[in-house]
């Protein structure tokens, strides 16, 4: 038989008992429906997680130290590398170096020190953060107040939710963080504070002019090289104005000492603050380059990461990049997806023995039509392609309502939450996701289950005795 | 009763040839001998009535012969081919192309128009679209229900549907014609006009017609040659004249 013999004769027996394959191909329906929806929405959480991620700059990031930070890294490392003692200072020629390595978009230096800053006369101690002007991107600032850094030099400052209810004096309860940025928000934008901080200054020369002098006596005159390394420590104060309020920290899975307060990068640096860093390594820098404890690269793409971090390594520096968590992220996904597509696929298994029994119940009643088709010249292969035909039409059409219906179950749920998570105050999520291939992968795997579910009724039909099935009334 | 009167002379070679036929059938522990030992031969034109009462295997033998069923031994040769020996595919060729049947309960497909189960066997042997419409219309109105063509078979009259089946069993111009109590079903008047439209095939068209019926009377009217079976042997086999008369007597005035 002809193809579109074949498929007008498997239509219009479907047609004919129509409530029964109606309800059979409602049954294959919902089977592709609910795969769709679970698979959808495993690849929907992956790509939020992985969109979230992305904007985090986790997966972007290359986190520098020097081998001589000893604090941070196992004895591994120490054994591999050059001796702590004589490998590379973190200093500004580092940095300008590792920003001139392929693929890295840009390398700054982590700056935070504890300082104190004052607020409408009242002390407050805290952590104080640089962030570079390509932190606007971070997903901490989704939900901010005011707006984000007018320049990288700008006397102005970002304050995390925490801090700014302190500020206003306000103790949240431990575990029921339920202020509002914007009620926070209102109060402080556009107010001043005074950061008080200790400045690390090149000695003034007549100064050092009369150590060197002291010194001499006693030391002799190999002292005198190493007075350029003197600096000294002044006690300054900074105006800075609030422009912004951030729900979340922004460096939250950054670095083990969090920020609560912001400034921008290039303000930063120019106030030479004193690091932590300055003490460990006052015999080695020169005294008006600063040295870092810690650089962050930002490469191009997460691909990219290795390479740097391998070109980093070289040079003589440790690094650390969160590469080795988003593989296992990966695989967590995959095995989620991996689920979540067997339960799926559960209910087209159910559904596709609603096929079988459809066909075999239709081989009892049309047996006499199959002996009349047989006995006017029909071959076997002609019975069992007409079976097949019809199974695979109900997998097809079965496949195409599924697939409309998973998407539209899909949107509701992705509707449903989102009036949810508006009522907690988060911003909306599209955390459905139903690619093309998802679709055609889901019609072409129900008319597949229905074909197998179609190979015994179809194979039963055509082994049919016509000259029994035409005795049968 | 021997077949002594033989056949007339205008019959061309021998079509149907049946050499110790036999189908046996176990129903539980019993063996049932539908056809039994039956030797026989057709001639291409000929009519020929299988007579006998039910159970005596005249169907079975129709069966044998339109391929429907296999022999437990035996040969049965139609057009120099042992039907035996063909594969399930060869066999549904052979009834598709050298063989029309009609049945007692006409056996139309009842979700189908009379126009659609007269096509059908045409989908199978996959005539062209276009030329299909053309030739089930020729057909249905050979057997006079054009008017009828878009109508199913429930609502249409027994007679009307064994029409249909008749013309259903000549579309694809098979050289013989099997029925199976055509007229099981019909009153007496329909019975005639669907046996006055099956001599005409036979003798217009040609076609060699074997009839399996248990009505002597019907058979005598219409059947040249007459074949009696009982528990599956062939007890005669006999001409029958004045069918052959009326044949003759037909075939001159027209």
């Amino acid at each position: 038989m002809k193809l579109p013999d074949l498929t007008e004769l498997a239509l219009r027996n479907l047609r004919e008992s129509g409530l029964r394959n109606s309800l059979t191909t409602v049954g294959i329906a919902v089977g592709v429906a609910s795969l769709v929806a679970m698979l959808s929405l495993g690849i929907g959480l992956q790509q939020l997680a992985s969109r979230r991620l992305v904007k985090s700059g986790l997966f972007d990031t290359v986190l520098v130290t020097s081998r001589r930070d000893l604090r941070n890294f196992g004895r591994e490392e120490e054994r591999t590398g050059p001796a702590p003692g004589e490998s590379r200072i973190l200093d500004e020629p580092a940095r300008r170096e590792i920003e001139h390595l392929p693929n890295v978009l840009e390398a700054y230096p982590d700056i935070r020190f504890i300082t104190e800053l004052r607020y409408d006369d009242k002390p407050h101690l805290t952590m104080v953060g640089a962030l570079p002007s390509s932190a606007r991107s971070n997903d901490a600032f989704d939900g901010m107040q005011g707006s984000f850094f007018s320049s990288e030099t700008g006397a102005e400052v970002i304050l995390q939710k925490s801090f700014a209810a302190e500020l206003l004096g306000k103790t949240p309860q431990p575990g029921t963080d339920e202020t509002k940025v914007a009620e926070l928000a209102a109060p402080l934008l556009g107010k001043e504070l005074t950061m008080r901080y200790a400045q690390r200054a090149v000695a003034q020369s007549q100064l050092r002019g009369g150590a060197n002098a002291r010194a001499g006596d006693s030391a002799g005159k190999a002292q005198g090289s190493k007075s350029e390394t003197a600096y000294s420590v002044i006690s300054r104060e900074q105006k800075l104005r609030i422009v912004g309020l951030a729900d979340l920290d922004p460096e939250s899975m950054r670095g083990p000492t969090r920020a609560r307060v912001f400034l921008p990068l290039r303000l930063a640096e120019s106030l030479h603050v004193m690091q932590s860093t300055d003490l460990r390594e006052i015999s080695r820098a020169a005294a008006d380059e600063p040295v870092y404890s810690s650089i962050s690269v930002r490469v191009g793409n997460p691909t990219q990461v290795q390479p740097v971090e391998n070109a980093v390594k070289k040079m003589g520096f440790n690094t650390f990049s969160i590469l080795d968590a988003t593989r296992s992220l990966r695989q967590f996904f995959a095995v989620l997806d991996l689920f979540l597509g067997i339960f799926g696929s559960l209910a087209l298994a159910v559904a596709s023995i609603g096929i079988v029994n459809t066909l075999v119940m239709a081989i009892l009643e049309r047996r006499r039509e199959i002996g009349i088709m047989k006995a006017i010249g029909a071959s076997d292969a002609d019975v069992r392609t007409l079976f097949f035909a019809e199974a695979g039409a109900m997998g097809a059409l079965g496949g195409v309502v599924g697939v409309a219906l998973g998407w539209a179950i899909g949107q509701a749920i992705n509707f449903g939450t989102n009036i949810y998570l508006k009522r907690q105050a988060l911003p909306p999520e599209h955390f459905w996701s139903v690619p093309w291939w998802l679709v055609a992968g889901a019609i072409v795997f129900a008319f597949i289950v229905s074909l197998v579910s179609g190979l015994y009724p179809a194979a039963r039909a055509a082994r049919l005795d016509p000259v029994q099935a035409l005795r049968y009334e | 009763m021997s077949g002594s009167q033989g056949t007339p002379p205008t019959h061309g070679a021998c079509t149907i040839r049946t050499q110790d036929l036999c189908r046996h059938y176990r129903l539980g522990d019993t063996l049932i001998r539908a056809v039994d030992g039956i030797s026989l031969e057709v001639r291409s034109g000929e009519f020929v009535a299988l007579l006998g009462s039910s159970g005596s295997g005249k169907s079975s033998v129709l069966n044998l012969v339109a391929g429907l069923d296999r022999p437990t031994s035996g040969v049965v040769i139609v057009q120099g081919r042992n039907l035996a020996q063909l594969s399930r595919e060869e066999l549904s060729k052979y009834r598709l192309h050298t063989v029309g049947m009609v049945f007692q309960s006409f056996n139309l497909i009842s979700s189908m128009t009379l126009e659609e189960n007269v096509e059908l066997p045409m989908r199978f042997a996959e005539v062209e679209r276009g030329k299909r419409q053309n030739l089930a219309h020729d057909a249905l109105q050979r057997v006079g229900l054009v008017a009828r063509m878009k109508h199913r078979p429930s609502e249409l009259s027994g007679g009307e549907q064994q029409r249909a089946a008749l013309a259903r069993a000549l579309i694809n111009r098979p050289q013989l014609l099997l029925a199976d109590e055509p007229t099981g079903n019909l009153d007496s008047h329909t019975g005639t006009e669907i046996m006055n439209l099956v001599r005409d095939l036979n003798r217009q068209l040609e076609m060699t017609v074997v009839m399996v019926t248990h009505e002597r009377a019907l058979a005598e009217r219409y059947a040249e040659r007459l074949i009696f079976l009982a528990d599956g042997k062939l007890i005669g086999d006999q001409g029958n004249r004045s069918a052959a008369g009326e044949i003759k007597f037909q075939g001159e005035r027209s």
